[in-house]
Protein backbone atom coordinates (compact mmCIF):
# COMPACT_ATOMS: atom_id res chain seq x y z
CA UNK A 1 0.00 0.00 0.00
CA UNK A 2 1.28 3.61 -1.05
CA UNK A 3 -0.67 5.86 1.41
CA UNK A 4 -2.84 4.69 4.09
CA UNK A 5 -5.62 7.17 5.73
CA UNK A 6 -6.87 6.14 8.96
CA UNK A 7 -9.54 7.21 10.92
CA UNK A 8 -8.49 10.52 9.88
CA UNK A 9 -11.26 13.24 11.61
CA UNK A 10 -10.04 17.18 10.83
CA UNK A 11 -12.11 20.41 12.44
CA UNK A 12 -12.12 23.58 11.52
CA UNK A 13 -12.88 25.84 14.42
CA UNK A 14 -16.09 24.23 15.69
CA UNK A 15 -17.10 22.78 12.64
CA UNK A 16 -15.80 19.45 11.70
CA UNK A 17 -15.01 18.65 8.10
CA UNK A 18 -13.89 14.90 7.86
CA UNK A 19 -15.28 12.49 10.81
CA UNK A 20 -13.01 8.69 10.59
CA UNK A 21 -12.38 8.84 6.99
CA UNK A 22 -10.52 5.81 5.15
CA UNK A 23 -8.68 5.84 2.30
CA UNK A 24 -5.82 3.34 0.54
CA UNK A 25 -4.28 4.13 -2.64
CA UNK A 26 -1.84 1.24 -4.08
CA UNK A 27 0.97 2.11 -6.15
CA UNK A 28 -0.05 2.67 -9.65
CA UNK A 29 -3.75 3.19 -9.58
CA UNK A 30 -5.75 6.34 -9.60
CA UNK A 31 -8.47 6.50 -6.95
CA UNK A 32 -10.65 9.14 -7.25
CA UNK A 33 -12.81 11.21 -3.99
CA UNK A 34 -15.82 12.29 -5.18
CA UNK A 35 -18.85 14.55 -3.49
CA UNK A 36 -20.49 17.50 -3.43
CA UNK A 37 -19.52 20.96 -2.22
CA UNK A 38 -18.16 20.58 1.12
CA UNK A 39 -18.06 17.44 1.24
CA UNK A 40 -14.82 16.99 2.34
CA UNK A 41 -13.02 16.42 -0.43
CA UNK A 42 -10.12 18.84 -0.40
CA UNK A 43 -9.96 18.86 3.09
CA UNK A 44 -8.59 15.23 2.77
CA UNK A 45 -6.18 16.19 0.07
CA UNK A 46 -5.00 18.93 2.32
CA UNK A 47 -4.64 16.77 5.49
CA UNK A 48 -2.57 14.70 3.24
CA UNK A 49 -0.19 17.34 2.46
CA UNK A 50 0.22 18.85 5.69
CA UNK A 51 -1.92 21.99 5.03
CA UNK A 52 -4.45 21.67 7.76
CA UNK A 53 -4.27 20.27 11.08
CA UNK A 54 -5.51 16.44 11.89
CA UNK A 55 -7.73 16.49 14.45
CA UNK A 56 -7.48 12.79 14.69
CA UNK A 57 -6.27 9.48 12.73
CA UNK A 58 -3.28 8.55 11.09
CA UNK A 59 -1.71 9.08 7.68
CA UNK A 60 1.16 6.96 6.66
CA UNK A 61 3.10 7.11 3.13
CA UNK A 62 5.17 3.76 2.39
CA UNK A 63 4.97 2.51 5.95
CA UNK A 64 6.20 5.92 7.07
CA UNK A 65 4.02 7.85 9.39
CA UNK A 66 3.48 11.59 7.81
CA UNK A 67 0.26 12.28 10.16
CA UNK A 68 2.06 15.47 11.86
CA UNK A 69 5.12 16.19 9.08
CA UNK A 70 5.35 19.72 7.97
CA UNK A 71 3.76 20.03 4.28
CA UNK A 72 7.83 20.60 2.85
CA UNK A 73 8.88 17.47 4.29
CA UNK A 74 6.16 15.65 2.79
CA UNK A 75 6.55 17.04 -0.52
CA UNK A 76 9.91 15.82 0.10
CA UNK A 77 8.95 12.35 0.64
CA UNK A 78 7.16 12.24 -3.02
CA UNK A 79 3.74 13.42 -2.37
CA UNK A 80 2.95 16.21 -5.27
CA UNK A 81 -0.41 18.33 -4.14
CA UNK A 82 -2.02 20.22 -7.10
CA UNK A 83 -4.35 22.52 -5.70
CA UNK A 84 -7.67 23.83 -6.34
CA UNK A 85 -8.38 26.65 -8.51
CA UNK A 86 -4.37 25.68 -10.26
CA UNK A 87 -2.98 28.18 -8.09
CA UNK A 88 0.33 28.75 -10.63
CA UNK A 89 2.55 31.77 -9.91
CA UNK A 90 0.88 34.46 -11.70
CA UNK A 91 3.90 36.81 -12.53
CA UNK A 92 6.56 33.59 -12.80
CA UNK A 93 6.93 32.69 -16.56
CA UNK A 94 5.77 29.02 -17.10
CA UNK A 95 9.62 28.03 -16.87
CA UNK A 96 9.95 29.55 -13.64
CA UNK A 97 7.02 27.82 -12.35
CA UNK A 98 8.71 24.66 -13.71
CA UNK A 99 11.80 25.07 -12.19
CA UNK A 100 9.81 25.94 -8.32
CA UNK A 101 8.33 22.32 -8.96
CA UNK A 102 11.36 20.83 -8.67
CA UNK A 103 12.34 22.50 -5.53
CA UNK A 104 10.57 19.52 -3.70
CA UNK A 105 12.51 16.72 -4.64
CA UNK A 106 16.27 17.69 -3.16
CA UNK A 107 17.83 14.79 -4.85
CA UNK A 108 17.18 16.05 -8.44
CA UNK A 109 20.22 17.15 -10.17
CA UNK A 110 20.74 19.89 -12.91
CA UNK A 111 20.49 17.18 -15.43
CA UNK A 112 17.29 15.32 -14.01
CA UNK A 113 15.48 18.80 -14.08
CA UNK A 114 16.30 19.70 -17.58
CA UNK A 115 15.22 16.29 -18.26
CA UNK A 116 11.83 16.48 -16.51
CA UNK A 117 10.94 19.52 -18.20
CA UNK A 118 11.51 17.89 -21.47
CA UNK A 119 9.22 15.51 -20.70
CA UNK A 120 6.87 17.66 -19.50
CA UNK A 121 6.77 19.15 -22.74
CA UNK A 122 6.39 16.03 -24.76
CA UNK A 123 3.23 15.83 -22.15
CA UNK A 124 2.26 19.02 -22.59
CA UNK A 125 3.45 20.87 -25.73
CA UNK A 126 1.37 23.39 -25.31
CA UNK A 127 3.55 24.67 -22.75
CA UNK A 128 6.33 24.69 -24.78
CA UNK A 129 5.08 27.42 -27.08
CA UNK A 130 4.52 29.58 -23.80
CA UNK A 131 7.90 28.92 -22.15
CA UNK A 132 8.67 32.40 -21.71
CA UNK A 133 4.97 33.62 -21.13
CA UNK A 134 3.98 34.69 -17.80
CA UNK A 135 1.73 32.24 -16.08
CA UNK A 136 -1.19 34.46 -15.31
CA UNK A 137 -0.99 35.58 -18.78
CA UNK A 138 -2.43 31.55 -19.76
CA UNK A 139 -5.70 30.22 -20.30
CA UNK A 140 -7.88 28.48 -17.63
CA UNK A 141 -7.00 24.92 -19.22
CA UNK A 142 -3.26 26.06 -20.04
CA UNK A 143 -2.99 27.14 -16.65
CA UNK A 144 -4.18 23.65 -15.19
CA UNK A 145 -1.77 22.26 -17.54
CA UNK A 146 0.80 24.25 -15.68
CA UNK A 147 -0.14 23.11 -12.16
CA UNK A 148 -0.25 19.31 -13.37
CA UNK A 149 3.21 20.23 -14.83
CA UNK A 150 4.81 21.40 -11.57
CA UNK A 151 3.32 18.63 -9.13
CA UNK A 152 5.25 16.23 -12.24
CA UNK A 153 8.27 18.07 -11.96
CA UNK A 154 8.97 16.61 -8.56
CA UNK A 155 9.08 13.35 -9.78
CA UNK A 156 6.99 12.11 -7.44
CA UNK A 157 5.41 9.06 -6.62
CA UNK A 158 1.90 10.48 -5.77
CA UNK A 159 0.49 13.70 -7.51
CA UNK A 160 -2.54 14.04 -6.26
CA UNK A 161 -5.00 16.39 -8.54
CA UNK A 162 -7.49 18.48 -6.84
CA UNK A 163 -10.38 19.19 -9.16
CA UNK A 164 -8.50 20.00 -12.42
CA UNK A 165 -11.86 20.40 -14.57
CA UNK A 166 -12.88 23.43 -12.30
CA UNK A 167 -14.36 26.23 -14.82
CA UNK A 168 -13.04 24.61 -18.08
CA UNK A 169 -14.78 24.02 -21.30
CA UNK A 170 -15.78 20.38 -21.84
CA UNK A 171 -13.03 19.82 -24.38
CA UNK A 172 -10.24 21.10 -22.08
CA UNK A 173 -11.74 18.74 -19.33
CA UNK A 174 -11.64 15.44 -22.03
CA UNK A 175 -8.15 16.57 -23.33
CA UNK A 176 -6.95 16.78 -18.78
CA UNK A 177 -8.30 13.24 -18.38
CA UNK A 178 -6.84 12.07 -21.20
CA UNK A 179 -3.17 13.20 -19.22
CA UNK A 180 -4.45 11.74 -16.18
CA UNK A 181 -4.12 8.37 -17.81
CA UNK A 182 -0.80 8.94 -19.56
CA UNK A 183 0.66 10.33 -16.22
CA UNK A 184 -0.50 6.84 -14.72
CA UNK A 185 1.12 4.75 -17.76
CA UNK A 186 4.28 6.73 -16.71
CA UNK A 187 3.80 4.56 -13.21
CA UNK A 188 2.64 7.12 -10.91
CA UNK A 189 0.02 7.03 -8.62
CA UNK A 190 -3.01 9.82 -8.82
CA UNK A 191 -5.35 10.58 -6.19
CA UNK A 192 -7.72 12.33 -7.99
CA UNK A 193 -10.74 14.80 -6.59
CA UNK A 194 -13.79 15.35 -8.46
CA UNK A 195 -16.98 17.02 -8.95
CA UNK A 196 -17.28 15.57 -12.29
CA UNK A 197 -17.83 12.18 -10.94
CA UNK A 198 -18.92 10.28 -14.57
CA UNK A 199 -15.60 11.55 -16.14
CA UNK A 200 -13.80 10.42 -12.95
CA UNK A 201 -15.19 7.29 -12.34
CA UNK A 202 -14.63 6.28 -16.39
CA UNK A 203 -11.00 6.52 -15.87
CA UNK A 204 -10.39 5.54 -11.62
CA UNK A 205 -9.23 2.04 -11.04
CA UNK A 206 -11.18 2.65 -8.14
CA UNK A 207 -13.88 5.67 -6.41
CA UNK A 208 -14.63 6.78 -2.91
CA UNK A 209 -17.89 8.82 -2.51
CA UNK A 210 -17.22 11.37 0.22
CA UNK A 211 -20.43 12.85 2.26
CA UNK A 212 -20.31 15.75 4.63
CA UNK A 213 -17.24 14.70 6.12
CA UNK A 214 -17.43 10.38 6.05
CA UNK A 215 -16.90 7.93 3.27
CA UNK A 216 -20.19 6.64 2.26
CA UNK A 217 -19.35 3.91 -0.26
CA UNK A 218 -16.47 2.47 -1.81
CA UNK A 219 -15.85 0.08 -5.13
CA UNK A 220 -14.35 0.35 -8.69
CA UNK A 221 -14.81 3.09 -10.93
CA UNK A 222 -16.81 0.69 -12.94
CA UNK A 223 -18.73 -0.68 -9.68
CA UNK A 224 -19.65 3.00 -8.83
CA UNK A 225 -20.97 4.20 -11.92
CA UNK A 226 -23.39 1.41 -12.44
CA UNK A 227 -24.54 1.88 -8.47
CA UNK A 228 -28.13 3.52 -8.41
CA UNK A 229 -27.19 5.82 -5.36
CA UNK A 230 -24.19 7.01 -6.92
CA UNK A 231 -26.76 7.53 -10.23
CA UNK A 232 -29.15 9.49 -8.46
CA UNK A 233 -26.53 11.87 -6.58
CA UNK A 234 -24.37 12.80 -9.36
CA UNK A 235 -24.91 11.56 -12.38
CA UNK A 236 -27.91 13.42 -12.81
CA UNK A 237 -29.57 9.81 -14.00
CA UNK B 1 21.09 29.58 -31.14
CA UNK B 2 24.70 30.84 -31.02
CA UNK B 3 24.33 33.96 -32.32
CA UNK B 4 21.21 34.74 -29.97
CA UNK B 5 24.02 34.20 -27.20
CA UNK B 6 26.33 36.34 -28.36
CA UNK B 7 23.39 39.02 -28.47
CA UNK B 8 22.91 38.39 -24.83
CA UNK B 9 26.30 38.45 -23.45
CA UNK B 10 26.43 42.17 -25.69
CA UNK B 11 23.09 42.80 -23.91
CA UNK B 12 24.72 42.10 -20.28
CA UNK B 13 27.90 43.57 -20.78
CA UNK B 14 26.29 47.09 -21.70
CA UNK B 15 24.75 47.16 -18.59
CA UNK B 16 27.30 46.59 -16.59
CA UNK B 17 29.11 49.36 -18.28
CA UNK B 18 26.26 51.59 -17.68
CA UNK B 19 25.64 50.47 -14.10
CA UNK B 20 29.36 51.44 -13.78
CA UNK B 21 29.50 54.60 -15.35
CA UNK B 22 26.38 55.50 -12.84
CA UNK B 23 28.35 54.32 -10.02
CA UNK B 24 31.06 56.55 -11.38
CA UNK B 25 28.90 59.12 -12.20
CA UNK B 26 27.57 59.42 -8.52
CA UNK B 27 30.65 59.32 -7.25
CA UNK B 28 32.30 62.42 -8.61
CA UNK B 29 28.92 64.48 -7.43
CA UNK B 30 29.80 65.13 -4.32
CA UNK B 31 33.15 66.55 -5.61
CA UNK B 32 31.15 69.30 -7.58
CA UNK B 33 28.00 69.48 -5.40
CA UNK B 34 27.69 72.58 -2.29
CA UNK B 35 27.87 71.24 0.86
CA UNK B 36 24.13 71.49 0.83
CA UNK B 37 23.26 69.28 -1.88
CA UNK B 38 25.52 66.64 -1.06
CA UNK B 39 23.59 66.39 2.27
CA UNK B 40 20.86 65.36 0.02
CA UNK B 41 22.97 63.06 -1.79
CA UNK B 42 23.87 61.26 1.46
CA UNK B 43 19.82 60.73 2.16
CA UNK B 44 19.13 59.39 -1.42
CA UNK B 45 21.80 57.29 -0.76
CA UNK B 46 20.73 56.08 2.49
CA UNK B 47 17.27 55.40 1.52
CA UNK B 48 18.18 53.05 -1.53
CA UNK B 49 19.88 51.13 1.04
CA UNK B 50 16.85 51.77 3.28
CA UNK B 51 14.08 51.61 1.22
CA UNK B 52 15.86 48.52 -0.48
CA UNK B 53 16.09 46.40 2.58
CA UNK B 54 11.93 47.13 3.02
CA UNK B 55 11.20 46.13 -0.43
CA UNK B 56 12.97 43.29 -0.18
CA UNK B 57 10.23 41.87 2.05
CA UNK B 58 7.13 43.80 0.77
CA UNK B 59 8.39 43.39 -2.68
CA UNK B 60 9.84 40.02 -2.94
CA UNK B 61 8.10 37.93 -0.21
CA UNK B 62 4.92 39.46 -0.38
CA UNK B 63 4.86 40.60 3.59
CA UNK B 64 3.40 43.80 4.13
CA UNK B 65 5.93 45.12 6.28
CA UNK B 66 5.27 48.67 7.80
CA UNK B 67 7.60 48.76 10.62
CA UNK B 68 11.32 49.45 8.79
CA UNK B 69 11.67 52.78 10.90
CA UNK B 70 11.89 50.23 14.17
CA UNK B 71 14.97 47.70 12.16
CA UNK B 72 16.97 51.18 10.92
CA UNK B 73 16.34 52.32 15.09
CA UNK B 74 17.76 49.46 16.30
CA UNK B 75 20.76 49.91 14.09
CA UNK B 76 21.23 53.43 14.58
CA UNK B 77 20.84 52.86 18.12
CA UNK B 78 23.31 50.02 18.67
CA UNK B 79 25.47 52.08 17.08
CA UNK B 80 25.19 55.37 19.01
CA UNK B 81 25.48 53.47 22.09
CA UNK B 82 28.61 51.01 21.65
CA UNK B 83 30.99 53.57 20.01
CA UNK B 84 29.75 56.40 22.94
CA UNK B 85 30.08 54.03 25.79
CA UNK B 86 33.19 52.11 24.77
CA UNK B 87 34.56 53.80 21.97
CA UNK B 88 34.61 50.65 19.98
CA UNK B 89 35.84 51.16 16.34
CA UNK B 90 32.89 51.66 14.01
CA UNK B 91 33.06 49.10 11.57
CA UNK B 92 32.57 45.28 13.45
CA UNK B 93 29.34 48.15 15.04
CA UNK B 94 28.52 48.43 11.53
CA UNK B 95 27.97 44.90 11.08
CA UNK B 96 26.51 44.41 14.78
CA UNK B 97 23.67 46.74 14.17
CA UNK B 98 22.74 44.98 11.30
CA UNK B 99 23.01 41.74 13.35
CA UNK B 100 20.86 43.23 16.47
CA UNK B 101 18.22 44.20 14.20
CA UNK B 102 17.90 40.92 11.96
CA UNK B 103 17.47 39.41 15.52
CA UNK B 104 14.62 41.44 16.29
CA UNK B 105 13.08 41.30 12.85
CA UNK B 106 13.42 37.47 13.82
CA UNK B 107 11.84 38.10 16.50
CA UNK B 108 8.86 40.19 15.04
CA UNK B 109 8.59 37.62 12.49
CA UNK B 110 7.98 34.41 14.78
CA UNK B 111 4.54 35.84 15.91
CA UNK B 112 3.83 36.65 12.76
CA UNK B 113 4.20 33.56 10.71
CA UNK B 114 0.49 32.48 11.72
CA UNK B 115 -0.94 35.91 10.66
CA UNK B 116 -1.34 37.53 7.34
CA UNK B 117 -1.92 40.84 5.14
CA UNK B 118 -3.23 43.57 7.39
CA UNK B 119 -2.93 41.60 10.98
CA UNK B 120 0.76 40.97 10.23
CA UNK B 121 1.43 45.00 8.77
CA UNK B 122 -0.54 45.96 12.23
CA UNK B 123 2.13 43.65 14.20
CA UNK B 124 5.06 45.07 12.35
CA UNK B 125 3.93 48.90 12.82
CA UNK B 126 2.58 48.35 16.44
CA UNK B 127 6.69 46.54 17.12
CA UNK B 128 8.11 49.70 15.31
CA UNK B 129 6.41 51.61 17.87
CA UNK B 130 7.43 49.69 20.94
CA UNK B 131 11.12 49.89 19.81
CA UNK B 132 10.80 53.85 19.21
CA UNK B 133 8.77 53.93 22.87
CA UNK B 134 11.46 52.35 24.62
CA UNK B 135 13.76 54.14 23.03
CA UNK B 136 11.94 57.20 24.30
CA UNK B 137 11.75 55.91 27.73
CA UNK B 138 14.81 53.64 28.95
CA UNK B 139 16.90 57.05 29.80
CA UNK B 140 20.07 55.56 31.01
CA UNK B 141 20.60 53.28 28.00
CA UNK B 142 19.48 55.76 25.27
CA UNK B 143 19.59 59.01 26.84
CA UNK B 144 15.53 59.34 26.31
CA UNK B 145 14.12 62.13 24.58
CA UNK B 146 17.98 63.79 25.02
CA UNK B 147 18.73 61.40 22.48
CA UNK B 148 22.70 60.59 22.02
CA UNK B 149 25.25 63.60 21.36
CA UNK B 150 28.36 63.52 20.19
CA UNK B 151 28.42 59.93 17.90
CA UNK B 152 32.26 59.63 17.01
CA UNK B 153 32.75 59.93 13.57
CA UNK B 154 33.87 56.42 11.33
CA UNK B 155 37.70 56.64 10.96
CA UNK B 156 39.63 54.29 8.21
CA UNK B 157 43.20 54.39 7.29
CA UNK B 158 43.89 57.05 10.36
CA UNK B 159 41.31 59.03 8.02
CA UNK B 160 38.21 60.40 9.75
CA UNK B 161 35.02 60.28 7.70
CA UNK B 162 33.81 63.62 8.98
CA UNK B 163 32.38 65.56 5.91
CA UNK B 164 28.96 65.01 4.11
CA UNK B 165 31.32 64.24 0.87
CA UNK B 166 33.22 61.56 2.49
CA UNK B 167 29.91 60.19 4.07
CA UNK B 168 28.43 60.21 0.57
CA UNK B 169 30.76 58.02 -0.85
CA UNK B 170 30.27 55.48 2.53
CA UNK B 171 26.74 55.33 1.73
CA UNK B 172 27.31 54.78 -1.96
CA UNK B 173 29.34 52.22 -1.13
CA UNK B 174 27.43 50.77 1.00
CA UNK B 175 24.58 50.85 -1.17
CA UNK B 176 26.23 49.00 -3.84
CA UNK B 177 27.06 46.15 -1.94
CA UNK B 178 23.55 46.11 -0.73
CA UNK B 179 22.35 46.11 -4.81
CA UNK B 180 24.95 43.31 -5.44
CA UNK B 181 24.41 41.10 -2.07
CA UNK B 182 20.86 41.48 -2.95
CA UNK B 183 20.89 40.86 -6.53
CA UNK B 184 23.27 37.26 -5.69
CA UNK B 185 20.56 36.42 -3.46
CA UNK B 186 17.30 37.22 -5.14
CA UNK B 187 18.85 35.02 -8.00
CA UNK B 188 19.51 31.71 -5.67
CA UNK B 189 16.97 29.58 -4.69
CA UNK B 190 16.44 31.53 -1.34
CA UNK B 191 15.38 34.78 -3.60
CA UNK B 192 13.16 32.43 -5.66
CA UNK B 193 11.40 30.94 -2.64
CA UNK B 194 10.84 34.59 -1.40
CA UNK B 195 9.00 35.34 -4.76
CA UNK B 196 7.28 31.62 -4.83
CA UNK B 197 5.33 33.00 -1.28
CA UNK B 198 5.15 35.83 -2.52
CA UNK B 199 2.91 34.11 -5.74
CA UNK B 200 1.25 31.60 -3.39
CA UNK B 201 2.61 30.57 -0.11
CA UNK B 202 -0.09 27.30 -0.35
CA UNK B 203 1.50 26.24 -3.41
CA UNK B 204 4.17 27.27 -2.18
CA UNK B 205 4.30 25.05 0.69
CA UNK B 206 2.70 22.16 -1.22
CA UNK B 207 5.86 22.39 -3.55
CA UNK B 208 7.66 21.55 -0.87
CA UNK B 209 9.13 25.75 0.28
CA UNK B 210 9.39 25.81 4.01
CA UNK B 211 7.30 28.48 4.45
CA UNK B 212 8.11 29.38 7.82
CA UNK B 213 11.68 29.26 7.25
CA UNK B 214 12.01 31.56 4.53
CA UNK B 215 9.79 34.22 6.03
CA UNK B 216 12.16 34.72 9.22
CA UNK B 217 14.98 34.54 6.79
CA UNK B 218 13.44 37.14 4.60
CA UNK B 219 12.45 39.23 7.42
CA UNK B 220 16.14 38.93 8.88
CA UNK B 221 17.40 39.73 5.87
CA UNK B 222 15.43 42.91 5.04
CA UNK B 223 16.07 43.90 8.87
CA UNK B 224 19.32 43.32 8.42
CA UNK B 225 20.03 46.12 5.82
CA UNK B 226 17.57 48.65 7.59
CA UNK B 227 20.33 48.15 10.43
CA UNK B 228 23.33 49.20 7.86
CA UNK B 229 21.46 52.07 6.98
CA UNK B 230 20.88 53.16 10.70
CA UNK B 231 24.07 52.08 11.66
CA UNK B 232 25.60 54.66 9.46
CA UNK B 233 23.15 57.18 10.21
CA UNK B 234 23.85 57.97 13.64
CA UNK B 235 28.00 58.93 13.38
CA UNK B 236 26.37 60.56 9.89
CA UNK B 237 24.66 63.18 12.26
CA UNK B 238 26.48 62.82 15.31
CA UNK B 239 23.16 62.85 17.40
CA UNK B 240 19.86 60.71 17.23
CA UNK B 241 16.66 60.70 19.08
CA UNK B 242 13.85 58.71 19.03
CA UNK B 243 12.10 61.40 16.99
CA UNK B 244 13.69 60.35 14.58
CA UNK B 245 12.12 56.46 14.07
CA UNK B 246 8.60 57.26 14.00
CA UNK B 247 5.76 55.97 11.79
CA UNK B 248 6.00 58.74 9.48
CA UNK B 249 9.85 57.43 9.26
CA UNK B 250 8.15 54.21 8.38
CA UNK B 251 5.37 55.53 6.27
CA UNK B 252 8.05 57.58 4.34
CA UNK B 253 9.97 54.59 3.30
CA UNK B 254 7.34 52.53 2.55
CA UNK B 255 6.33 55.46 -0.06
CA UNK B 256 9.47 55.27 -1.70
CA UNK B 257 9.13 51.52 -2.47
CA UNK B 258 5.02 52.21 -3.75
CA UNK B 259 6.40 54.91 -5.89
CA UNK B 260 9.72 53.30 -7.24
CA UNK B 261 7.86 50.10 -7.72
CA UNK B 262 7.70 47.29 -5.38
CA UNK B 263 9.72 43.87 -6.42
CA UNK B 264 12.11 45.49 -8.62
CA UNK B 265 15.67 46.16 -7.54
CA UNK B 266 15.39 49.64 -9.53
CA UNK B 267 12.10 50.28 -8.30
CA UNK B 268 13.44 51.94 -4.34
CA UNK B 269 16.69 53.66 -5.83
CA UNK B 270 13.84 55.35 -8.36
CA UNK B 271 11.51 55.86 -5.17
CA UNK B 272 14.42 57.37 -3.01
CA UNK B 273 15.39 59.85 -5.67
CA UNK B 274 11.72 61.04 -6.43
CA UNK B 275 10.64 61.04 -2.96
CA UNK B 276 13.89 63.31 -1.52
CA UNK B 277 14.25 65.55 -4.05
CA UNK B 278 10.41 66.15 -3.74
CA UNK B 279 10.96 66.71 0.03
CA UNK B 280 13.12 69.43 -1.28
CA UNK B 281 11.45 70.97 -3.69
CA UNK B 282 8.69 71.11 -1.54
CA UNK B 283 10.31 72.51 1.86
CA UNK B 284 8.75 75.83 0.86
CA UNK B 285 5.43 74.80 1.66
CA UNK B 286 6.13 73.17 4.62
CA UNK B 287 3.62 70.81 5.73
CA UNK B 288 1.46 70.92 3.32
CA UNK B 289 4.08 68.98 1.08
CA UNK B 290 2.62 65.87 2.74
CA UNK B 291 -0.64 66.49 0.78
CA UNK B 292 1.38 66.29 -2.46
CA UNK B 293 2.98 62.93 -1.14
CA UNK B 294 -0.98 61.63 -0.26
CA UNK B 295 -1.79 62.84 -3.73
CA UNK B 296 1.24 61.41 -5.64
CA UNK B 297 0.59 58.19 -3.55
CA UNK B 298 -3.26 57.73 -4.88
CA UNK B 299 -1.95 58.70 -8.61
CA UNK B 300 0.19 55.91 -8.38
CA UNK B 301 -2.27 53.23 -7.41
CA UNK B 302 -4.53 54.29 -9.31
CA UNK B 303 -2.30 55.13 -12.76
CA UNK B 304 0.87 53.09 -11.74
CA UNK B 305 0.22 50.34 -8.96
CA UNK B 306 3.41 48.55 -9.68
CA UNK B 307 5.33 51.87 -9.61
CA UNK B 308 7.37 54.00 -11.97
CA UNK B 309 9.93 50.93 -12.48
CA UNK B 310 6.69 48.85 -13.16
CA UNK B 311 6.86 45.29 -15.21
CA UNK B 312 5.94 47.63 -18.59
CA UNK B 313 8.79 49.99 -18.03
CA UNK B 314 11.96 49.32 -20.41
CA UNK B 315 14.01 52.22 -19.79
CA UNK B 316 14.84 51.49 -16.07
CA UNK B 317 14.33 48.13 -15.86
CA UNK B 318 18.34 47.23 -15.94
CA UNK B 319 18.92 46.35 -12.62
CA UNK B 320 15.03 45.42 -12.58
CA UNK B 321 13.71 41.72 -12.03
CA UNK B 322 13.90 41.57 -15.79
CA UNK B 323 17.77 40.68 -16.28
CA UNK B 324 17.00 38.75 -12.94
CA UNK B 325 15.01 36.70 -15.03
CA UNK B 326 17.02 36.98 -17.82
CA UNK B 327 20.44 35.94 -15.86
CA UNK B 328 18.15 32.98 -14.26
CA UNK B 329 17.26 31.51 -17.56
CA UNK B 330 20.37 31.75 -19.22
CA UNK B 331 21.50 29.96 -15.76
CA UNK B 332 19.35 27.66 -16.56
CA UNK B 333 20.22 26.61 -20.47
CA UNK B 334 23.70 26.69 -19.27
Amino acid sequence: MLLSIRDLSVNYGRISALRGVNIDINKGEIVTIIGSNGAGKSTTLMSVSGLVQKADGIVTFKEKDITNMPADKIAKLGIAHVPEGRRVFPSFTVYENLLAGARGNPSLKKTDIDRLIEEQFVLFPRLKERIKQAAGSLSGGEQQMLAIARGLMMDPELIMLDEPSLGLAPIIIEEIFKLILRIKEQGKTVLLIEQNASLALSIADRGYVLEVGEVTLTGTGKELLGNEDVKKAYLGA
Amino acid sequence: MKEKFALKDFVKKHSSIAILLAIVIVAVLPLIFKTSQTRILCRILMYVTLAGSLNLINGYSGQTCLGQAGFFAVGAYTTAILITRFHISFWPLLLLSGIMAALIGVLIALPILRMKGIYLSMVTLGASEIIRTIALNWQSVTGGAFGIKNITRPQIFGLTIDTPQKFAWLFLIVACIFLFVSKRVLSSRIGRAWMAIREGELAAASLGVEVAKYKILNFAYGAFWAGIAGSIYAPYLRYIDSSAFTLDEGFNILSMIVIGGQGTLAGPIVGAVVVNLLTEALRAISNWRYVVYAGLLIFMMWKRPRGLVGENSQVTMVTGEKSIKKNRRKGAVK
